[in-house]
């Protein structure tokens, strides 16, 4: 049974991800990886990380993924040209992936690490359970939990900061050239309320 | 004071006098660069006399005092120092240098009156002074190793005064480097000296020869050629004599005093104060000997033909250098070094009078187009007359004593010694039918046009151009001034000529054959050890000695008479006929060439191959290539650099997934 | 199941999203990529907590997401930027850091 739980939730993730990679539509992409996110969830609870499962719908497919939707509705699509202009990328790229995935999976099967083959010892009651993360946040990471809304706190700030709207925005042209000085002048940027 | 006291004294006032106007020779009015060097000299004249009677109060035995300023080196077996030797023939130079030179500064206040770099003239000429002085008064080799090479520097300077001239300053260069030539002989001596006797104090070389080698001792010998090479260089003997002719290109006075006086007598001083090395060496002191006579005859028959007046003192001091060569090497010390004084003081007064007289010709120098001086310039014509006696040997005088007294020597000493005896009766000949001809060209004969303007009491002036190539000049700074100064109209120059012309008569009076030998005494507190010192002609043999050197000169003016003022035209007569003879002796028997040839083009291809092969292909090639690899590794190393994130991100991947791969392997 | 294929799991999501990160050229997507890994991260971490018994692991997975979340709104934030100012979203195009 577990088995099945486990196969059904590894091809999900593995499906969405590769659907993120190979999407060309960005927003298709954010979609699909709500999917793989989904399917982790699932995964999550056969480790028996109940919290941590529900943690990840709620934030991270719900409040995270709103927001890529609401950007890349926002952006739009991106029209990628066909052609690479890196040599090499695109031969490279998966060759590494893969050279990386072999060797990894080379470490993992063939350690001396004898607890890997095992399903693990007998856990509690309660283990995963919001109570028990909760007594360990709260005790013995407290510090780590502190932190990290100071970070979460940053973060907001440097994002409100990042895409506050100037009263005038110059378009900066790309390339190799500097971007236009004062006096160029500003155009208001479609679809922004003002 | 004691002695060592007044040769510091010495040193100082030249060397305070030429820093004094070389710093403020903007504030200095008029002439005081001048008259302030002149007293520097003065100075250091006085001082001289001070070190003189000093060294006179103390016993003969004891007459060699050294003192030390600070030390330069004493470690690792060095023991070089600052240090003096304050002994009767260092003092009997340092009288003779700084007395004719004082007499010169003070022709040069009125002769160089109108040249713009008149301040620089006598801040060189003060530093020269100060150059020769610290030579002859070194305790050891390093100072005057040092001595020796500020004196080449002081030369070089000074010919090339008026340095926008293209001949003075070729001159300077020629003088300089052939200088150097001898610099090296000099301090590979000294080196060689310190490797075998482990010290560079006179004193203590001196002590230390007799017991290190014997006699003939192949690096002795070796030690001696050396310093020979030095010698040679500096007092232009044969074959490094070529750069003395040339010198000329500097003004009057530098070569009154320089290549006339003090520096070119350096040689001689050399040998003289080295004398327990040539000693015991007699095949080098031989040598020099020979060369000596070789380059007093082969000069005096060169100034039988050349026509630039300058240049035909130039020789005959290479010639009388030749005589004191040959007197100091076969053992004459005395007689060398009296030759020494007494030449300074009548070829001093002969190149003061040729300045006087070329002013008189507007800076002209060839002696054909010069006569009858006697009337327009009374008293530069005596006394060119009686340095041109003194020159000759005319009974009386002072070289009449000093020349003949090597002679006579040199015929004492027997055997093979009797070549030097003939020879220089043969070059005393030649002398002093050269020094009429200069004589009687000048003072005798129909005026010349100069000189009979002159006689109206009008200077000819004319426009200024170089002497040797007659290209035109300017009179601004780095060339001769606008006027041209006279004897006649020139107090300073009368009395130091008027000085130097009754020294050239008078100053034999000191060493007289059985009458006086005020010198020889005094020497003896420096060569008493010296075996040769201790040959002493008898006074008949030194008399029969006068007897022939005074009828030589008489004969000598009197062919010298006959072919200038008697029958003018004679020597244009042989001249015609003899061309080929006179060309090779006006050509200065080919010495320039052959030193070309020899010397010159070899050094110039092997630089030129060096700079072909050497330095383009293997040096440029080399750092070019480094470079150029360096450069072709950097464009590579750039590539990577593309700003594309995505590349870097693979390159973050591949390095990973490489890290993973190793750590894979090492630990299967 | 045991450890091993939440591991190979794991690292398969990561060699994936890595790839991605290399191949796609829009930096929207490149985020949605960086996503993957951190997810690749978080199930490793959790694989191993379940396996040693010990619930350090998903606090410290639990941090990881937080982190996450900081990270994409910032480059979302920057993303928005870039399209106000009209700068072509392209990491292709944006190169002048160069040498």
């Amino acid at each position: 049974m577990e088995e099945v739980a486990f196969f059904a939730g590894a091809i999900g993730a593995l499906g969405g991800a590769i659907a993120v990679i190979a999407l060309r539509n960005p927003f298709y992409s954010v979609l699909a990886l709500v999917v793989h996110l989904v399917a982790l969830a699932g995964l999550f609870l056969l480790l028996h990380a109940e919290f941590i499962a529900a943690a990840q719908v709620v934030v991270y497919a719900g409040a995270v993924m709103v927001l890529y939707v609401f950007v890349a509705a926002y952006v739009g699509g991106v029209e990628e040209p066909i052609w690479e202009p890196i040599a090499g990328q695109r031969f490279l790229a998966p060759l590494l992936a893969g050279a990386l995935f072999i060797e990894l999976s080379i470490a993992i099967l063939g350690t001396g690490l004898k607890a890997i083959g095992g399903d693990g010892p007998t856990i509690p009651e309660g283990f995963g359970s919001p109570a028990s993360i909760g007594e360990l946040m709260l005790e013995r990471f407290l510090i780590a939990f502190e932190a990290a809304s100071l970070l979460l706190l940053v973060a907001a700030v440097g994002a409100v900061v990042l895409a506050a709207r100037r009263k005038q925005e110059p378009p900066i042209v790309v390339g190799d050239a500097d971007p236009g000085g004062p006096g160029r002048e500003a155009e208001e940027a479609p679809g922004v309320v003002s | 004071m004691s002695p060592t006291d007044f040769g510091w004294l010495i040193l100082f006032f030249p060397l305070a006098g030429s820093i004094a106007i070389a710093l403020g020779w903007r504030v200095l009015p008029g002439r005081t660069a001048g008259w302030l060097g002149t007293a520097a000299i003065a100075a250091s004249f006085a001082c001289s006399i001070g070190a003189f009677v000093s060294l006179l109060d103390r016993p003969t035995e004891d007459r060699q005092l050294t003192a030390r300023l600070y030390d330069y080196a004493t470690s690792v077996g060095l023991d070089i120092d600052v240090g003096i030797l304050v002994d009767p023939l260092a003092v009997v130079m340092c009288l003779i240098v700084t007395g004719v030179s004082m007499l010169i500064h003070l022709y040069s206040v009125a002769y160089l009156g109108s040249d713009r770099g008149y301040a620089r003239f006598f801040s060189y000429l003060n530093f020269f002074v100060f150059s020769m002085l610290l030579l002859v008064l070194a305790g050891n080799f390093v100072l005057l190793v040092v001595g020796w090479a500020f004196v080449g520097f002081a030369s070089y300077a000074l010919i090339s005064f008026w340095y926008r001239r293209g001949t003075a300053t070729a001159a300077g260069m020629k003088a300089f480097v052939i200088n150097v030539v001898g610099d090296v002989g000099l301090v590979l001596a000294a080196f060689l000296i310190f490797r075998e006797l482990g010290t560079f104090q006179y004193l203590d070389v001196f002590d230390a020869v007799d017991e290190h080698f014997t006699v003939n001792d192949g690096t002795l010998v070796a030690i001696c050629l050396l310093l020979l090479v030095g010698a040679f260089a500096k007092s232009a003997q044969l074959p490094l004599h070529t750069w003395l002719p040339d010198a000329m290109e500097g003004p009057t006075p530098v070569s009154a005093l320089i290549h006339a006086a003090t520096m070119v007598t350096a040689g001689v001083y050399l040998i003289a104060r080295m004398f327990p090395l040539f000693e015991l060496a007699p095949t080098a002191a031989d040598i020099a000997a020979f060369t000596g006579l070789a380059t007093l005859l082969v000069a005096a028959s060169i100034a039988l033909v050349v026509t630039d007046l300058k240049r035909i003192i130039a020789y005959s001091t290479m010639s009388q250098i030749g005589y004191m060569v040959v007197g100091v090497s076969i053992g004459a010390y005395t007689a060398g070094i009296f030759h020494l004084m007494t030449h300074a003081f009548f070829k001093a007064l002969l190149f003061m009078a040729a300045g006087s007289v070329i002013a008189a010709m507007a800076n002209r120098q060839d002696i054909d187009r010069m006569s009858g001086f006697r009337r327009a310039l009374p008293f530069t014509s005596l006394l060119l007359i009686i340095g041109a006696l003194a020159l000759a040997g005319f009974p009386g005088t002072s070289g009449f004593f000093s020349k003949d007294e090597i002679l006579v020597f040199a015929a004492e000493r027997g055997g093979m010694y009797w070549i030097f005896t003939i020879g220089g009766y043969f070059g005393a000949f030649l002398t002093a039918f050269y020094a009429f001809r200069i004589g009687f060209r000048v003072v005798a004969g129909d005026p010349c046009e100069e000189a009979r303007e002159l006689e109206q009491g009008h200077l000819v002036h004319a426009e200024p151009e170089n002497p040797a190539t007659g290209e035109t000049e300017d009179t601004d700074v780095g060339y001769p001034g606008p006027e041209h100064h006279i004897a006649e109209r020139e107090l300073p120059m009368r009395i130091a000529m008027a000085v130097l012309g009754f020294l050239a008569l008078f100053a034999g009076v000191i060493q007289i054959p059985g009458v006086t030998a005020g010198l020889e005494h005094f020497l003896e507190g420096t060569f008493e050890e010296a075996p040769l010192f201790g040959i002493h002609p008898s006074d008949s043999s030194a008399y029969l000695g006068l007897l022939v050197g005074g009828l030589i000169a008489i004969a000598g003016i009197s062919l010298a008479y006959y072919c200038y003022v008697a029958r003018p035209g004679v020597t244009a007569r042989l001249r015609q006929r003899l061309p080929r003879v006179h060309d090779f002796l006006a050509d200065k028997w080919y010495f320039d060439e052959l030193i070309d040839a020899l010397v010159y083009r070899p050094v110039i291809g092997a630089g030129r191959f060096a700079n072909d092969v050497v330095e383009r292909v293997v040096v440029q090639g080399i750092v070019g290539g480094a470079t150029g690899a360096v450069r072709e590794l950097g464009l590579l190393v750039r590539g990577a650099q593309s700003g594309f994130i995505r590349a870097y991100a693979l390159l973050v991947l591949g390095g990973f997934a490489a890290l993973a791969l190793y750590f894979l392997v090492v630990s299967s | 199941m045991s450890l091993e294929w939440y591991l190979v799991l794991s690292a398969l999501l990561f060699a994936v999203g890595a790839a991605g990160v290399l191949l796609r050229r829009s930096p929207l997507v490149i985020l949605l990529c960086l996503e993957l890994m951190l997810n690749a991260g978080n199930l490793s971490l959790l694989a191993f907590s379940r396996s040693l018994g010990n619930e350090d692991g998903q606090v410290f997975a639990l941090i990881v997401m937080v982190v996450a979340a900081c990270e994409v709104v910032v480059g979302l934030g920057l993303i928005v930027a870039m399209y106000r100012r009209r700068l072509p979203l392209n990491v292709d195009e944006l190169r002048t850091l160069r040498g």
